[in-house]
């Protein structure tokens, strides 16, 4: 076997008996219906991860994808609300401000020479302020689109439903696949990853890599945000709390490695379900409160951290650099 | 010894950008400056930025100490909400003031050593190492309270939030003594020096004969200690533990206070008085955005202002460009 493949292969075994282990437990969750909602209830989530995904593995981390999906509900709601734009031409100018966002902070990011931790914490900071003051109240959206949107699935064999928002995941993911691992500006992230002067050196376009792929994150949480706004038919500035931190742990849990230079788009796939998994486990459950939810996703997080230790501990001679600049 | 230059520190870009947003406050709000003594407790807005600046500063003081060491500590939100969690069910289930408040210092200094060993034994990233803190702590915090907000009538603990000392509100008191102490500690020992040395070049320190190890556990076990102090802080002053709100956000607004107080977060360089500088700016800024009538919203666009500014100040481009405007300013 592939020995680079070994994260991505513990990942889903790891996935595939906690699920066993679930069916087990509860008959019922061994279902499309189920499968479906994990779908379905993590698109948002999973368009952030896939974003993340890129940011990490060249490096660097974004925290601001939360604040962005939050910020695009609201600007969405505003654009179709109160100004009556089509839905279609509110989602166009949502992605293309998200996507200025974007390549404002990995501009910054490059030629401030500053961690990128930090821009992107400038950017949550605006993109949640900004929201705010657009509108500090949630607002509904009523468009017959959204009405069609939200009714529109595919039934599955067994009764589940595969919705729209579900499908969009799924064609990120497969869009984020190809990208990574078949075009060039893929190997230009990995090779940013690894070693950003080595990859100037071998002549990676450094900063033009760098903007885009910090537009592509906030691009790609932009294209959340609208599936959020579509999943909950509202926009409000504070929804999505937190979710840099599902994304990150979801990207960790794929197996990518937090130093850069290596990880899988599949990967955080498998980190996204394993996430719906656990809160679908809760409310399976019943008795547990929803703050397991918490405790359990931030223990899977120890866990695989550990887990990347002990195998690439062996496997590779590299010091580990504490921040990327 | 080294001798402090005070008029050199007084004109610091930190203490200006501080008298200029007291300034403007000023402006919007004439009686800003009024202090007025009552029942043996001093009022006033300045009082008042002081007070609520407390909690960040405490976190700062921590902060500086592990951004020090090219690290970062994100759970201390989470920190300070387990602490509040802790002290609050010990307090209701009729144990000690003394005890609780001790209870909860040791969960803090517990869950900083876990940051600690996460980062030197497990050489983890430090913002990953205590992301799992971040992520889990909340939940723990919960966990403590069963998820309800817990509150309590414990005269000691309302003190630590609410009370005064010498006429000053309690939180000041705390946040002084902290930040003079661990001053004192890190400059009139070689603390702070290793501590310096450990974050520009961990290996070069290691070779140099400090056990950048046992160092590095320390740093983050006193940050973990900080944040349960401004954890009880807080609790105290709302009377009541509440798992999901208390310290949230709190540790970007302690790290935005470190960075603006000019400790850079490549490792290095600090300075604890300036991170509490920096703390007492953010806090002037939501106070005058308050006073000023502007939605609370607002305070998020102005910090990402500042944070930009800074990031902008201090890139090397910008040096680059100031001294070349300065030598062909100079040519002429």
């Amino acid at each position: 076997m592939n020995r680079a493949l070994r994260p991505l292969v513990a990942t889903t075994a790891i996935f595939a008996l906690a699920y066993l282990a679930a069916v087990i437990q509860f008959p019922a969750m061994l279902s499309t219906r189920v499968l479906g909602n994990f779908l379905t209830d993590n698109a948002f989530l999973g368009i952030a991860a896939v974003g993340m995904t890129f940011v990490i593995i060249s490096g660097g981390i974004d925290l601001s994808v939360g604040a962005v999906i939050g910020f695009t509900t609201v600007l969405n709601a505003v654009l179709i609300m109160w100004l009556g734009l089509h839905p279609l031409l509110a989602f166009a100018i949502s992605l293309m401000v998200a996507a200025a966002f974007g390549a404002v902070m990995g501009a910054a990011i490059h030629y401030l020479k500053v961690p990128s931790f930090i821009v992107t914490l400038a950017g949550m900071f605006l993109a949640r302020g900004g929201a705010s003051v657009l509108s500090s109240d949630s607002i509904g959206i009523k468009h017959e689109l959204y009405t069609t949107i939200s009714k529109s699935y595919i039934l599955l064999p067994g009764g589940g439903r595969l919705t729209v928002i579900g499908m969009i995941m799924l064609l990120v993911f497969v869009f984020g696949i190809i990208l990574a691992h078949r075009t060039r500006f893929g190997s230009y992230v990995y090779a940013l990853g690894g070693s950003e002067v080595s990859a100037g050196l071998m002549g990676v376009p450094v900063a033009r890599t760098t903007i885009l792929i910090y537009t592509l994150s906030a691009t790609l949480a932009g294209l959340a945000g609208i599936v959020f706004s579509l999943y909950t038919s509202a926009g409000y500035s504070l929804s999505a709390l937190g979710v840099e931190l599902d994304a990150i742990a979801a990207v960790v849990i794929g197996g990518t490695l937090l130093t850069g230079g290596y990880g899988f788009i599949a990967g955080t796939f498998i980190g996204v379900m394993l996430q719906g998994l656990v809160q679908t486990y809760i409310v399976f459950d019943g008795s547990l409160s929803s703050w397991w939810t918490k405790i359990v996703i931030g223990g899977l997080l120890f866990l695989f951290i550990l887990l990347q230790r002990l195998v690439f501990s062996a496997a590779s001679p590299r010091r580990k650099v504490f921040w990327k600049t | 010894m080294r001798r402090i230059d005070w008029r050199g520190a007084l004109l610091r870009p930190q203490f200006m950008a501080l008298a200029a947003v007291l300034g403007i406050n000023w402006l919007l709000f004439p009686g800003f400056f009024d202090i007025t003594l009552q029942d043996g407790r001093l009022f006033g807005s300045v009082i008042d930025v002081l007070n609520r600046g407390a909690p960040v500063a405490i976190l700062a003081i921590g902060m500086t100490a592990v951004i020090a060491t090219k690290g970062v500590d994100l759970s201390v939100g989470a920190v300070m909400a387990i602490a509040g969690a802790v002290a609050a069910v010990l307090v209701t289930g009729g144990s000690s003031a003394i005890v609780a408040v001790g209870a909860a210092l040791l969960v803090g200094l517990l869950c900083g050593l876990w940051n600690g060993i996460l980062v030197t034994y497990l050489e983890i990233q430090p913002i990953i190492a205590t992301l799992v803190l971040m992520v889990a702590g909340r939940g723990l915090a919960q966990l403590v309270t069963e998820g309800s907000i817990v509150t309590f009538s414990d005269p000691v603990l309302i003190f630590i939030g609410t009370g005064s000392l010498f006429g000053m509100p309690m939180p000041i008191v705390i946040a002084a003594v902290l930040a003079i102490g661990a001053t004192l500690i890190v400059r009139k020992t070689a603390l702070g020096l290793l501590i310096e040395a450990v974050g520009v070049n961990r290996s070069a320190a290691r070779f140099s004969g400090i056990s950048s190890g046992l160092l590095l556990v320390v740093v983050y076990t006193f940050a973990g200690f900080c944040a349960a102090t401004s954890g009880l802080i807080v609790a105290g002053d709302i009377r009541g533990a509440d798992a999901n709100n208390a310290g949230l956000w709190l540790e970007l607004d302690a790290i935005l206070a470190v960075v603006i107080g000019g400790t850079s977060l490549l490792g290095g360089r600090f300075s604890i008085p300036m991170s509490v500088v920096g703390a007492l700016i953010i806090q002037a800024m939501n106070t005058g955005i308050l006073i000023s009538g502007f939605s609370p919203e607002f305070n998020l666009v102005v910090k990402s202002g500042v944070i930009i500014l800074i990031l902008v100040l201090q890139a090397p481009m910008t040096s680059q460009w100031l001294r070349k405007r300065m030598s062909e300013g100079k040519a002429q």
